[in-house]
């Protein structure tokens, strides 16, 4: 194993993970946004809301994440949608995992007792008011640790930005393997510095299912 | 520049010839996996401690880190130590390592789930461990984890369509030549997702359909 | 006792977990075609002991010998596979949760061990797992699932499942004590049939009747300890341990309850 060269090329490294984390962070905000409202639109009552919804997640689910990066980015501009990658990588990326956090978000809600909401609902509260002071207290915590599983595979996901030539861990990765030949060292580096940014946000994640337990 | 989609038809073949390739190493990836899995969570359970740590590292490695890193590794590191493979071979074994790693932590809590009598009345039988393992414990524990396996599948799938950065022509890939010569990337990457999600709506009515056939069985 | 070598000879069996000892020096020898019950309350060892005859719960001392081979014996570890799996086959066990192969239809339950380990032909295998379910009254349930059937079925697959190695003994491990109560009937004229054929068995129960009709000599354990041993009409009928006597008591009262 070749320890200069590694030395070498980590400060690099250490400054794509920054673009890394950012990337993460950013469509992590945006996944949330977009699954409660995914997740609104499925619960509703209105009918074309709820396949709105069922439609938004069984076709950003259906298909690969880098097509859908790759629609947004390369065909956009056709429709008059002008991102630069970044941004591209966020919003693509963004909306993807908004879908699976939907199942997330949908099954922790579906999953608290029925008799809670009916209870609530006997004591003359409104639809809205019982979901809103009984079943969400109670779906938060039971979904923190499945988003925490979906935040842990957005932070992997991100590394499809490369494709789009976004300078990112796996795109720096990629390009000294083309020009140092040393495949294993590259990966052990970017590899630990994702496996790195994965434990602090699991952590993150441990820490506040703890508390939501204790609450 | 507008949409225009009657350029489709003269690329049709090439992007449905990438679809059936993209069927070929989603069943062969599929196939590696699954035995992979299997093989793995073996040894992560049973092995003698020199074969299971290397074994551990890997999959902490692999469980760790982006899928298109671990493609780069096995593309490049394989020409690195020699052995120059076809580009879908590579994406064969890459696509395969990667959810078998998955896979295997499904096989580990399913076989740890299989009542102890059951490898205590194999082996007052006379089977050795490893035949209870064999013919009592793993078609058990395979039986009750392939629901999730098979959503593992259908994320493979959609996975294939990474192996396209290392040159395997599949769907993805052919729809970029199309792409390359026409310069329609909306109408084109459109058309492909629509494939996609097709083989993705048949692999999900399959795996429903063999959930309620197991179900009954049970 | 006769001079003759005893068919399974137990000799100063011992067992502990850390410091609790469940088995003390066990001493116990069975003839060939005898059957022997072992009876006592829970934790009194009698599921270890027997348990250990085939060393699913290895001694941590003694010695346990069926005919001439020595059945605990202290080898390398791949050596010691290759003995112990070949000692199993001779020695059938059945338990109190039947333990069947869900996963395999009762037919292939009963040929799985023969095809592996005895290396029979499908036919020959076959034909072997039809006259073990006929014997237990159970070939019209050949290809069920062990799902579709009731706990005293389960059981009687589980007892051709084991009678299907021709072992040299049997050990019933509370073989009804899982079942219900009207299913226990079919499972115990199983049992019955087969001490009329001189199998050799040894049989932790709790069905007092049923080991008093049926077996040559009773044990009775506790602690850890063989308390009393005798025919089963000594025991039953004029115990002299107190400890014996209490135990059939409080017994015959709960199952009176």
């Amino acid at each position: 194993m070749d320890y200069a060269l590694m030395q070498r090329v980590f400060p690099f490294f250490l400054e794509a993970a920054w673009i890394t984390i950012l990337l993460s962070v950013l469509t992590a905000i945006l996944g949330l946004t977009c699954a409660m409202l995914g997740t609104a639109a499925r619960l509703s009552r209105f009918r074309v809301l709820r396949f709105l919804g069922a439609a938004y997640v069984s076709v950003f689910r259906g298909t690969p994440a880098l097509i859908q990066l790759f629609i947004l980015y390369f065909g956009g501009p056709q429709i008059g949608i002008q991102l630069d990658a970044f941004e591209a990588g966020v919003i693509g990326l963004g909306i993807n995992v908004g879908a699976y956090m939907t199942e997330t978000m949908r099954g922790a809600i579906i999953s608290v007792d029925k008799g809670q909401g009916e209870a609530a609902r006997t004591l003359g509260m409104s639809k809205w008011q019982a979901m809103r002071n009984v079943i969400l207290p109670q779906a938060m915590r039971l979904m923190i640790r499945p988003l925490g599983v979906n935040l842990n595979t957005l932070i992997k996901s991100t590394a499809l930005v490369a494709a789009i030539s976004v300078v990112e861990l796996t795109y720096t990765a990629q390009r000294y393997i083309g020009s140092t030949y040393k495949p294993f060292e590259m990966f052990l580096i970017a590899g630990l510095l994702y496996m790195i940014i994965i434990y602090v946000v699991g952590l993150g994640v441990t820490w506040a299912d703890r508390k939501a337990r204790l609450n | 520049m507008g949409l225009d989609f009657s350029v489709i038809p003269k690329y049709l073949d090439i992007v449905l010839l990438g679809a059936l390739w993209t069927i070929a190493i989603t069943l062969g990836a599929a196939i590696v996996s699954f035995f992979g899995g299997i093989l793995l969570a073996v040894i992560a359970l049973y092995a003698h401690p020199v074969v299971r740590w290397p074994f551990r590292v890997f999959s902490f490695l692999f469980l760790g880190t982006p899928l298109l890193l671990q493609l780069f590794l096995i593309y490049f590191g394989l020409v690195q130590i020699g052995i120059d493979v076809p580009a879908f071979v590579a994406g064969v074994i890459g696509l395969g390592l990667h959810f078998a790693v998955y896979n295997s932590e499904l096989f580990q809590a399913s076989i740890l789930a299989v009542d102890k009598g059951q490898i205590e009345a194999a082996r007052t039988l006379g089977l050795s461990r490893m035949q209870a393992l064999r013919k009592v414990v793993v078609p058990q524990a395979v039986r009750d984890v392939i629901p999730p396996i098979g959503n593992n599948m259908i994320a493979l799938l959609k996975d294939s369509a990474l192996v396209s950065v290392i040159g395997v022509s599949e769907l993805t890939l052919s729809a970029q030549r199309a792409i390359g010569s026409t310069y329609r990337p909306f109408e084109f990457y459109v058309l492909v997702a629509a494939i996609y999600y097709i083989i993705n709506l048949g692999m999900e009515a399959v795996l429903r359909r063999v959930e309620r056939r197991i179900q009954a069985s049970k | 006792m006769s001079a003759q070598k005893p068919f399974i000879d137990i000799r100063h069996a011992k067992k502990s977990f850390g410091t609790l000892e469940v088995l003390k020096d066990i001493n116990l020898q069975v003839d060939r075609g005898q059957i022997v019950a072992i009876i006592g309350p829970s934790g009194s060892g009698k599921s270890t002991l027997l348990r250990a005859i085939n060393d699913l719960d290895p001694l941590t001392g003694g010695e346990i010998w069926l005919e001439d081979k020595q059945i605990n014996m202290d080898l390398p570890h791949r050596q010691y596979e290759r003995h112990i799996n070949e000692v199993r086959q001779e020695i059938g066990m059945v338990f109190q949760h039947f333990n069947l192969f869900p996963h395999l239809k009762v037919r292939e339950n009963v040929t799985l061990a023969p095809k592996m380990l005895k290396g029979l032909s499908d036919a020959e295998a076959n034909a072997l797992a039809e006259e073990q379910l006929t014997k237990v009254g159970m070939i019209e349930r050949i290809d069920y699932y062990p799902s579709q059937l009731s706990g005293g079925q389960k059981q009687r697959v589980a007892i051709a499942r084991a009678l299907a190695m021709k072992p040299k003994v049997m050990l019933f491990d509370e073989a009804t004590s899982a079942l219900d109560p009207e299913l226990v009937e079919e499972v115990n004229l199983v049992m019955k049939q087969l001490a009329e054929e001189h199998m050799t068995m040894i049989i932790v129960t709790h069905e007092m009747g049923f080991a008093e009709s049926v077996c040559d000599r009773v044990l009775f354990m506790d602690q850890g300890v063989v308390v009393e041993e005798g025919p089963p009409e000594v025991i039953f009928r004029n115990p002299k341990s107190e400890r014996t006597q209490n135990f059939l008591r409080k017994h015959l009262a709960g199952q009176q309850a």
